[in-house]
């Protein structure tokens, strides 16, 4: 079953992170990816710039409308996700807990996929 | 779990926000400031026992205010108030607080804040040290380490910049459309200043950290003032001149020029948030000095290799700039732009005119000697060079110089 799980963090606060914070997190963060490759447990994940540099596009009547910044104003932002193969929700939760315990203060939010299409850009390019 | 780590990154986080309600609340700097410390203080004492609340921000201002009120009164022999222990949850006590402070308000607040720090009556490097101070919550130790003065001496410019403040009359009512607009201007100018700050002292990590102060205080503005293409432009510059860091000094702490950089060292994070900041400003089609500014440095980031640069838009970007600021600094730029599309000559005809106004330049002399030396004009090249080395005021620059210098005479055995 494949979940996507989704970050969300007071982007102040994560771009408030010293550099030596920051860098611990990676570190830290990257200890649980490595265990969820070698497991073939991790697909695609990302981390998102901020919000700052978002543009939003909005669908109304008629022409939609393109808005500076990020689609809803939120006290926490979504920073990235991780896309993860797993048997069970449970498994999932573990994984976003172990998530949490490297990088604290964050909201993960674990959602079902129902769609999934792995980057096309080199099947283009052939 | 609450770490110290995060801790401090949600304080530092807060602190712009909080300072400036309470700012608005007290109207007088130094209560302000003292409030927020006390606040922190119990953060720091609280938060890791009971978690943090829902609102960091919100908990700060409310427990600021009780406990400068709080001291207020123990000075006037009143009863205190409630121990902000008591005050666990936002949406108890605290929600009709939190409803004021919207994001609105904290924009304001924000802004005034940033603004009294900009007072003009303060010289450049006051109005610097007193918002790394107040609203970056720098220390007095880390800012004199930044102007390379000593604790004592940046103690006492930071008490004298904020008593200055004190006696200016600054309006606390929300401000008008235009007078905003005038205030995100000063603000955005003081930004730019603290950057170039850490940017000019090239390799010093305790200074280069004020670009990344600088940076952040520009995201700050920017969620405050989404729509802006003048701060989206700021951001932008700021981002795409500290991506070069990594280059711009070879190991014996030489300047390396932008055409002779290692690109791969540039930060490719930082270069991909300005590009679509670049290009977000682009669309209000309000160009303003900083959009055109960082749409130069966008051109140069664009270009994989140097021998890929655009010189003709950066010459074109540059003549509009000259067009909303003339000045003969700009002009050489454009110039340095016109010889890689026109040749030296017609760049030296550009310059020649500033040879007055630019006489004490180090950088006119530079850019008149290399111009010359491709022209083959070698003996003027050297006068010019020459000329440059005496201007230098940093010995990185007078090393570069001397390189040239080094070239022409290998130049003068061949023949």
């Amino acid at each position: 079953m494949q979940y996507a799980i989704l970050c969300y963090n007071d982007e102040d606060v994560v771009w408030s992170w010293s550099k030596e914070e920051d860098a611990a997190v990676m570190a830290r963060l990257s200890v649980v990816q490595e265990r969820l490759v070698k497991a073939g447990k991790l697909g695609p994940s990302l981390r998102l710039l901020p919000t700052t540099a978002a543009t939003t596009l909005r669908k109304s009547q008629g022409e939609p409308l393109v808005i500076d910044g990020p689609f809803a104003e939120t006290k926490e932002q979504l920073l990235g996700f991780f896309i993860v193969d797993v048997a069970s929700l449970d498994e999932a939760l573990g994984i976003a807990r172990e998530l949490a315990a490297a990088k604290t203060g964050s909201t993960y939010e674990i959602r079902p996929i129902a769609l999934y299409f792995p980057d096309q850009r080199k099947s283009a390019a052939e | 779990m609450t770490d110290a780590g995060w801790i401090e990154a949600a304080l530092t986080a807060a602190r712009p926000r909080a300072t400036g309600a309470l700012l608005r609340y007290f109207r007088d700097l130094d209560t302000a400031e003292e409030a927020f410390q006390e606040a922190c203080l119990r953060a720091l004492r609280t938060w890791p026992l009971n978690g943090p609340p829902r609102d960091p921000t919100a908990w700060l201002v409310l427990v600021g205010r009780n406990a400068a009120l709080d001291a207020a009164r123990r000075r006037e022999r009143q009863d205190p108030l409630p121990p902000d222990e008591a005050i666990s949850d936002l949406e108890d006590v605290e929600a009709p607080l939190a409803d004021r402070l919207d994001e609105s308000h904290y924009r304001d607040d924000i802004l005034r804040l940033l603004f009294i720090c900009c007072h003009p009556d303060l010289p450049a490097t006051q109005q610097i040290a007193l918002a790394l101070r107040i609203v970056s919550g720098l220390s007095v130790a880390q800012i004199a380490r930044a102007f390379l003065v000593s604790e004592a001496a940046m103690e006492q410019r930071i008490t004298r910049a904020k008593a200055r403040v004190a006696k200016a009359d600054v309006p606390f009512e929300a401000p008008g459309a235009v007078e905003r607009a005038e205030r995100l201007a000063v603000v955005a100018a003081m930004i730019y200043l603290v950057f170039n700050e850490g940017y000019s002292a090239g390799n010093d990590p305790a200074r280069a950290q004020l670009c990344d102060e600088a940076i952040r205080l520009a995201r700050l503005l920017l969620r405050l003032f989404p729509t802006e293409p003048e701060i989206m432009g700021l951001a932008a510059l700021m981002l795409l001149q500290h991506a070069r860091s990594p280059a711009r000094f070879d190991d014996a702490g030489d300047i390396v020029l932008l055409e002779e950089q290692d690109r791969s060292l540039w930060n490719g994070r930082m270069i991909a948030e300005a590009l679509a900041l670049v290009d977000k400003a682009v669309r209000h089609q309000q160009p303003g000095p900083y959009q055109i500014q960082a749409a130069i440095a966008a051109a140069h980031a664009r270009a994989k290799r140097s021998q890929d640069t655009d010189w003709e838009q950066i010459a074109s970007l540059y003549a509009a700039l000259e067009r909303m600021q003339p000045s003969p600094v700009i002009t050489l730029n454009r110039a340095v732009a016109v010889s890689k599309v026109h040749g030296p000559e017609a760049a030296l005809a550009l310059i020649e005119p500033l040879s007055q106004r630019l006489s004490g330049y180090f950088y006119y002399f530079g850019v008149k000697g290399a111009l010359l030396m491709q022209l083959g004009r070698n003996d003027a090249a050297r006068v010019a060079f020459d000329r440059a080395i005496a201007l230098a005021d940093t010995p990185a620059q007078a090393t570069h110089i001397r390189r040239h210098l080094d070239q022409l005479s290998s130049r003068a055995t061949q023949q």
